[in-house]
């Protein structure tokens, strides 16, 4: 009886479950809880080759060298001499005029997109649940991150400082 | 029973049993009755209690005296057959192995299934993902020699001292259940199935090493560990889970590299 309850519940004609009346019974169960994603007998066969272990490896790597980059930009740019006021299109024209910071700052940027697209892959993988949510996002990031590498490694190269 | 061995008789001690040992507990379940309701909930149960007896008597004493349909699993009840991992007070525990004076008895101790696992009933969760992983990583003996051995497999103590650690499992979840990599993504193999491949990957004895650790190279694979440390603090037999998974992930590397 509380089965027939359960169907009117999903009809259309609009008429709930008799108050007081249990909607699950024995047989006609709830459904039970769920995780998120589940392993299967299928999972885990999608052999990639080292792809995941190098992706590992990088994000080390990267951010020991990250470390001395983005220290030593930070400090170069906002610490010393003057602080943050001398940044002018001047100082930055000045700066690129010289071929370590060209290789500085490329290398900075990089490192830092690589690793930043790397880490916020490994937080979609986490966080979106759906494979269609998972490839949309994923999608979205590389574009940005290919976007962003070529205008940054474009400016650094062509840059002019008698633009005006 | 004659001996007060607590100072304090505060809480339920009620007159004239200030000598008792029992004190007042609150156990606060997390319920789920499919037969019943779609919702899970929490359910007070408040009774007398020894504080040296451990949660799973405390779930015997519900069980028998005051609710009988409370779910859950155990079997051994001494530590060893690795059913009755629950999250309790938040952190997995084994129930037979928590004594109730170490997780402050004065508050309401709470009990839930562990997490990411399919919840069927109560305490009772679906252990088959968990199981399938555990299964992919191969966790038997193998050997290319197919003739049948004439004599015991000889291994000398040092090699045995490789792995020793991980020998221990006892494939109560707790740890896998306790890592939010595996929350969010239950298709990772989690730390139980890496401390298990981990078990044969460096036994001397067996020549499966390179295929296991191919398994574990996978999307799925050690390379999802974040060293968050989770693992090792809930195994109930003290494995160094994290240890482990690192020793894994640098035999990859070095042999791959
Ligand atoms: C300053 C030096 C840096 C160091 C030493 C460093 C180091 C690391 C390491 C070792 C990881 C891996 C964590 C894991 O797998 O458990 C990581 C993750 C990550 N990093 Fe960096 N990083 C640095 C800078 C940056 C920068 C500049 C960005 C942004 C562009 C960034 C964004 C990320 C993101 C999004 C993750 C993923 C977080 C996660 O896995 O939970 N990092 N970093
Ligand atoms: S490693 Fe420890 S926590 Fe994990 S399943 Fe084995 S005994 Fe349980
Ligand atoms: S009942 Fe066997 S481990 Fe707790």
């Amino acid at each position: 009886m509380s089965n027939n309850v359960a169907k009117t519940d999903s009809t259309a004609s609009g008429i709930g479950p008799v108050e007081g009346t249990p909607l699950y019974s024995v047989d006609n169960p709830a459904p039970v809880i769920e995780p998120p994603r589940k392993r299967t007998k299928k999972t885990g066969r999608a052999t990639r080759g080292n792809f995941e272990l190098y992706a590992w490896l990088f994000m080390r790597l990267s951010g020991v060298v990250l470390v001395v980059l983005v220290i030593g930009h930070l400090l170069v740019q906002l610490v010393l001499d003057g602080g943050v006021s001398k940044i002018s299109f001047a100082f930055v024209a000045g700066r690129w005029a010289s071929p370590f910071w060209q290789v500085w700052d490329l290398l900075m940027l990089w490192l830092a997109m690589l690793h930043g697209t790397i880490g916020l892959r490994t937080i979609i993988n986490d966080y979106a649940e759906r494979a269609n949510t998972r490839v949309w996002l994923k999608g979205l990031l590389y574009t940005a991150t290919v976007f962003t590498i070529l205008l940054g490694t474009l400016v650094i190269f062509t840059f002019d400082p008698n633009i005006r | 029973m004659a001996t007060p061995t607590l100072e304090k008789t505060d809480g339920g001690a009620e007159p004239g049993f200030a000598d008792s040992p029992y004190i007042t507990v609150t156990f606060r379940v997390r319920r789920f009755n499919p037969e019943v309701s779609a919702e899970a909930e929490w359910q007070d149960f408040t009774f007398e209690m020894d504080p040296k007896e451990r949660v799973l008597d405390g779930l015997h004493k519900i069980k028998w005296d005051l609710d009988g349909t409370l779910t859950f699993r155990r079997s051994c009840a001494h530590g060893i057959c690795g059913s009755d991992a629950m999250r309790i007070n938040g952190k997995n525990r084994l129930a037979c192995k928590t004594l109730i004076k170490d997780i402050s008895p004065e508050k309401p101790i709470t009990i839930e299934p562990i997490k990411g696992l399919t919840v069927l009933k109560d305490l009772v969760v679906d252990m088959e993902p968990f199981f399938q992983a555990y299964r992919d990583v191969m966790p038997f003996l193998i050997t290319k020699d197919t003739n049948e051995p004439t004599r015991e497999r000889l291994q000398s103590a040092e090699d045995r001292e490789r792995f020793d650690d991980t020998t221990k499992c006892i494939l109560c979840a707790a740890c896998t259940s306790s890592c939010p990599v595996f929350w969010n993504d239950g298709q990772y193999f989690g730390p139980a199935a890496i401390v298990n491949a981990h078990r044969f990957i460096f036994d001397s004895r067996d020549e499966a090493g390179e295929q296991r650790l191919e398994i574990l190279n996978d999307r799925d694979g050690v390379w999802r560990c974040r060293t968050t440390f989770n693992c090792t603090d809930a195994c109930p037999r003290g494995i160094e889970i994290t240890k482990a998974i690192q020793e894994v992930k640098r035999a990859l590397i070095t042999r791959r590299i």
